[in-house]
């Protein structure tokens, strides 16, 4: 059922008034909602001019926004691609013919999996530097463990896309003389990243929204320096928060538009791969969601 | 394991997993209500409801938790004086549930509509056909039906609740994680132990809770 208006007759006349008339109610309820928000704000005087006016300052972006969305940027390009890397190596392992390697992945994957992420960073930040008698910044923390988490989530989709695809391909792969590391990247990775990339890209928005733990470890990423830091010296916790949140959805939106546009063109022009012959993530046949982490 | 044989510091271990839990239950209640609530107006005839289930989760589910439990203390709380309870540590605990909660119910909508999408359009025409209305159609044949297809992503949804759960130590609530920060500060000899019993409890609570989603999900599928 890909569109929902099947649950529904095309509205005749009376359902089109019905219709019209709910429209009316719960859009006088929405503006009632939304007027008392408004007026909310306004008795805590956040509507004032001297909180918003800051955001036209060049200022403001070139030493505060600018500059964290950068450092955030590079922590979620760095964490993609280890991630990704991270993933690829472990459901390789995992689908290994030899079980001292296997067994091992299993292991690392389903462990990173299951720890918080916060908990990994604080481990990385405040436990590491007692082991090995050194700093570790929080740029390092941050990325290690964006990239043990979300590689362990990247490594489950990979599997579960290798083992979906039809076993008649590594056959004829093997058939042609190849060999198993060769039916692995030539056959296998290739097409399994094709048929799990929404699943994959959706990961990478959890990866982006994720690296605003790096504030808890101070790493002056767009939610430290942007809201944190910018607040702290005009006053303004409230438009800060909602210009920041406005940048990251900005930012996740164009992700997962990106993801759309390439799902509809492997759609276009390669097999689809069935649903119930799907993986282990979706165990009834059905309905996929990553993991919303962070 | 010194450190723990310490009764304080097991006693802040005990409390810092108790915080979770209680997190946990109350947020996944609330965000259940409401992402199902939400994915009922998505699929409605209505546009002005659907219009909402969907900012509703293009905005929530796009902005980074840390920073929605950051707005709860500071905006809700601190410059807005919303005040839950008299209490410090009760007053953190419900801003955190409804950080965590409104940030989950995006994702609950999201499962509960993939869901609806798993039952074959054939279903919803059949049932029309023989004259249900909307709300017929959708209680009797068309969620009891996503219901079962929807069991195993709620479950990795409940599950990922429970490890966001520890984002509410930024707001100043002890729990697992920031207990386990402390611990480590204050014990530089056993990082590894410490690291280990913290990381080692999640793992044994969530990943037998994952197999169980699993185990249901599969008992509960619909043959087609």
């Amino acid at each position: 059922m890909s569109t929902s208006n099947v649950l529904y007759d095309h509205p005749g006349p009376r359902a089109r008034v019905r219709n019209a008339v709910l429209s009316v109610v719960f859009g006088i309820g929405l503006v009632a909602l939304l007027w008392w928000v408004y007026t909310k704000f306004d008795e805590a005087g956040q509507w004032e001019g001297r909180l918003w006016e800051p955001f036209t300052q060049a200022k403001i972006w070139t030493e505060f926004i600018l500059p964290a969305l950068w450092q955030t940027l590079v922590a979620a390009g760095t964490g993609m691609v280890l991630s990704l890397a991270f993933g690829i190596v472990f459901a390789v392992g995992r689908l290994s013919d030899h079980r001292w390697i296997r067994v091992p992945a299993g292991i690392v994957v389903e462990f990173f999996r299951a720890v918080p992420l916060l908990l990994m960073i604080f481990f990385i930040f405040y436990g590491v530097p007692f082991l090995i008698q050194g700093p570790v910044t929080a740029f390092t923390a941050v990325v290690a463990g964006l990239t043990l988490y979300n590689g362990s989530v990247l490594a489950e989709a990979f599997r579960a896309g290798i083992r979906s695809i039809p076993g008649g391909q590594s056959e004829a792969a093997y058939a042609v003389g190849m060999r198993k590391s060769q039916v692995m990247q030539l056959i296998l990775v290739p097409q399994a990243a094709r048929a799990m990339l929404p699943v994959i890209v959706s990961q990478l928005v959890v990866l982006l929204k994720d690296t605003a733990l790096g504030y808890i470890v101070a790493f002056p990423e767009l939610l430290a320096r942007g809201v944190n830091d910018l607040s702290a010296n005009y006053g303004n916790v409230i438009a800060a928060a909602i210009v920041v949140a406005a940048i990251y959805i900005v930012f996740n939106s164009l992700l997962t538009a990106l993801a759309n546009w390439l799902d509809r063109r492997t759609r276009r022009r390669s097999f689809r791969i069935p649903k119930q012959a799907a993986p282990d993530s979706t165990p009834a046949g059905g309905a996929v969601v990553s993991e919303p982490q962070g | 394991m010194h450190v723990f044989a310490d009764p304080t510091n097991l006693d802040a271990y005990l409390s810092g997993f108790l915080w979770i839990l209680k997190l946990t239950g109350a947020s996944a209640v609330l965000a259940l209500v409401l992402g199902v609530l939400l994915a009922a107006f998505r699929v409605s005839p209505v546009p002005v409801l659907r219009a909402v289930g969907a900012a509703w989760v293009s905005i929530f589910r796009n902005t980074p938790l840390t920073l929605i439990i950051f707005f709860c203390f500071f905006g809700l709380y601190s410059t807005l004086g919303l005040r839950l309870s008299d209490d410090l540590d009760r007053n953190n605990y419900w801003l955190g549930v409804i950080g965590l909660s409104v940030y989950t119910a995006a994702f609950v909508c999201e499962a509960v509509r993939s869901g609806v999408n798993t039952v074959p359009a054939g279903q919803a025409e059949a049932a029309r056909a023989i004259g249900l209305t909307f709300f017929q159609t959708l209680r009797i044949v068309i969620l009891p039906q996503a219901g079962r297809a929807v069991v195993a992503p709620l479950g990795s949804v409940l599950i990922a609740l429970c490890k966001n759960a520890t984002i509410v130590g930024t707001i100043g609530l002890i729990e697992a994680s920031s207990v386990m920060k402390d611990l480590i500060n204050s014990n530089g000899d056993a990082v590894i132990a410490i690291f280990l019993v913290f990381a080692g409890t999640f793992a044994a609570i969530l990943i037998p809770t994952g197999y169980f989603f699993g185990w249901l999900a599969n008992r509960l599928a619909v043959k087609r």
